[in-house]
């Protein structure tokens, strides 16, 4: 970069009427009336919360929405997690806990015993889901976290896999088998998933 | 989660039908009550003192209550100028919002810092609420009443509860003594955000009590009188409000009024972006509540002395019989005070959601540098115009306030430095840190 680069901005010069300043008082007492008597802007633009809500009328952009997390199935309806430890790496918020145990199946190695996500704690960032290499935990569309406790809000294993349950209508699995943990592993296509129909 | 039984009653309150019976209800029964309890306190309303005190009490409930409702009309409009609907879950319209708001002050933890230096701690809110409501003693609601049962060619009462010779003297003194709550408030926090907001609040209202005065010195040349009920009497005889004779006074008053009571665009002492809360942030429950009110005290003081100062107090054009001390009379006044009391509190809350905060040395600036010295020009040429006997006379008056608007707006034009400036012309400082 040089030195002619370098572009200088003059602030614009103040007219009259804006160094007076008292003319621009009652530009803006216009502008917050017409504001205050605009009705149509006003039922145009406001929702009624609890009555309407943005999903049902189809603005609530259900792809990409930061809600609250899920565990995704496999097509086995096993626990699609690996246990990698990657989400909870990459987590800035210190919110997922996470314990591996040996996995019962042959396909992976390991898989979570214990998940938990402290919903109170997470800032919806969603760098878990970037982070995470079978896709296997997702943000949701939903953004009503209520409960009475504390405690509750820590979502585990079985709370996740469920909310996975109610939201896969409105938001499929990214992609179910994004990876074929055989092909990279020592086991099989076969033994990895066998209920799934493949394509050669 | 949700009972049933509330959320009947919810939905019941929410029913316009609903709201409004029961309040033509309480409405019903307080007058049948007030109606029979007449002849216990109908000696009490034909002496002065005693009418005096009728009066103060049911102002005093009247403005309290005030007080609530404009909290709700603040939240309105701030919803309304920025495109929302504002409260309107609680009770149909969110009518019932200044209810669920001070039940909840009330219920709410009331928090003493173990930092702060009580006795003042404590002290501060309580002062800042009383010196608000003391300036209502002296505001002429509605003028003189003469009861039916009275005999004719007895002096009708004063609806004033206190007719001071010193006037609005006494309510510039008491009103200023309400900075005494905010720093008090800052400096008893010992917090540094507090006692900030408590500095700039003292330094503000010095330097807006000057114009206020000022402004209020052309009025006392013009009427001669310091005393609102004169003042009143005045402009209702000529039918010529003061805001004709003097609009560059009035202008002045309205500045300092909203400088003085900490409205926007002059809330630096609490200004929540810079101080957290201000004085009030470590005031929680009640004692917060009491600033919030004083603050819409204040509000409603400042505005009932503009009326009765410069926009004829009770006087209306066009309605015949006003001058008259009938009881009907009395009513008709009352409510027309009211309504221009409550036009000026609709135009403080439209400021206050138009107006961007000024900068601490644009709001010095503007007092000591344009205020100021308006109000100094203004003064002279309302003593001269007085000195000739023309105070009274519309076209002198006004083409005096002209004279000056010309000569000043020319003048603040080419200034090179305007309200509006930046703050560039600052010596640098050095912000390395030392070693």
């Amino acid at each position: 970069m040089r030195d002619d680069d370098i572009i200088v901005l003059k602030e614009p010069e103040l007219t009259a009427a804006e160094r007076l300043y008292l003319p621009q008082i009652l530009d803006g007492l216009k502008t917050t009336l017409r504001h205050m008597f605009d009705l149509q802007r006003r039922r145009a633009v406001v929702h009624q919360y609890p009555e309407q809500k943005r999903e049902d009328t189809g603005e609530l952009r259900t792809a990409n929405y930061h809600g609250v997390h899920r565990l995704n199935k496999d097509p086995d309806g096993r626990v699609a997690c690996v246990a990698c430890f990657m989400c909870s790496t990459a987590c800035p918020a210190h919110c997922i806990h996470i314990e591996a145990g040996e996995s019962p199946w042959p396909d992976r190695e390991k898989y979570p015993v214990k998940f938990d996500i402290d919903e109170l704690r997470c800032i919806y960032c969603g760098m878990c889901e970037e982070a995470c290499p079978v896709d296997a935990i997702e943000l949701t569309p939903l953004y009503e976290l209520v409960s009475c406790t504390r405690e509750e809000l820590i979502l585990d294993k079985e709370k996740l896999l469920q909310v996975y349950e109610e939201t896969k209508a409105v938001k499929p699995r990214k992609n179910p088998p994004v990876t074929d943990y055989g092909l990279t592993g020592r086991q099989s296509l076969d033994v990895a998933q066998p209920n799934v129909e493949r394509k050669v | 989660m949700t009972d049933p039984t509330i959320k009947r009653i919810e939905t019941l309150l929410r029913k316009p039908g609903v709201i409004f019976g029961a309040g033509a209800a309480i409405l019903l029964l307080v007058t049948a009550l007030l109606a029979l309890a007449f002849p216990l306190y109908k000696p009490l309303l034909s002496a002065q003192f005693p009418f005096s005190m009728i009066v103060l009490a049911v102002m005093l409930a009247l403005i309290l209550s005030a007080t609530a409702v404009c909290i709700l009309a603040e939240r309105k409009i701030a919803g309304f100028t920025q495109d929302r609907y504002g409260p309107n879950r609680v009770g149909f319209w969110g009518l019932l919002q200044p209810l669920a708001d001070g039940l909840k002050f009330l219920l709410k933890e009331d928090i003493i810092p173990r930092h702060v230096d009580k006795p003042l701690f404590l002290l501060a809110p309580a002062l800042a609420l009383a010196a608000s409501l003391l300036g209502f003693a002296i505001i002429p609601w509605a003028g003189q009443v003469r009861w039916p049962w009275m005999p004719p060619d007895a002096p009708p009462l004063s609806t004033q509860v206190a007719n001071l010779n010193v006037g609005f003297l006494y309510l510039l003194a008491v009103g200023s003594l309400s900075v005494y709550g905010v720093v008090l408030a800052g400096y008893a926090s010992n917090n540094k955000y507090a006692f900030y907001g408590g500095m700039r609040a003292a330094a503000q209202i010095i330097s807006y009590e000057l114009p206020l005065g000022l402004g209020l010195l052309v009025v006392l040349l013009v009427s001669g009188t310091l005393q609102l009920d004169q003042i009143v009497q005045q402009q209702a005889a000529t039918g010529v409000w003061n805001i004709f004779l003097h609009p560059v006074a009035f202008f002045l008053v309205l500045v300092s009024a909203l400088a003085e009571a900490n409205r926007a665009p002059f809330d630096l002492p609490e200004a929540e972006q810079e101080l957290v809360g201000g004085y009030h942030t470590e005031y929680s429950a009640m004692k917060f509540a009491m600033f919030f009110l004083g603050e819409y005290v204040h509000m409603i003081t400042s505005s009932a002395l503009m009326v009765a100062l410069f926009f004829g107090g009770w006087h209306v054009w066009g309605l015949p019989g006003l001058e008259n001390v009938t009881w009907w009379a009395m009513l008709v006044k009352l409510v027309a005070y009211l309504t221009k009391v409550a036009l000026f509190i609709a135009l403080f809350m439209l400021v206050r959601w138009t107006l961007p905060r000024f900068r601490f040395d644009q709001l010095m600036r503007v007092a000591w540098q344009s205020l100021v010295p308006i109000g100094v020009a203004l003064l002279a040429a309302t003593a001269v115009l007085t000195y000739l006997g023309w105070q009274h006379n519309v076209w002198a008056s006004l083409a005096a306030n002209l004279l000056l608007l010309v000569v000043l707006l020319r003048s603040a034009a080419r200034s090179k430095r305007p309200v509006t400036a930046r703050q560039d012309d600052l010596p640098e400082v050095d912000v390395r840190p030392t070693a």
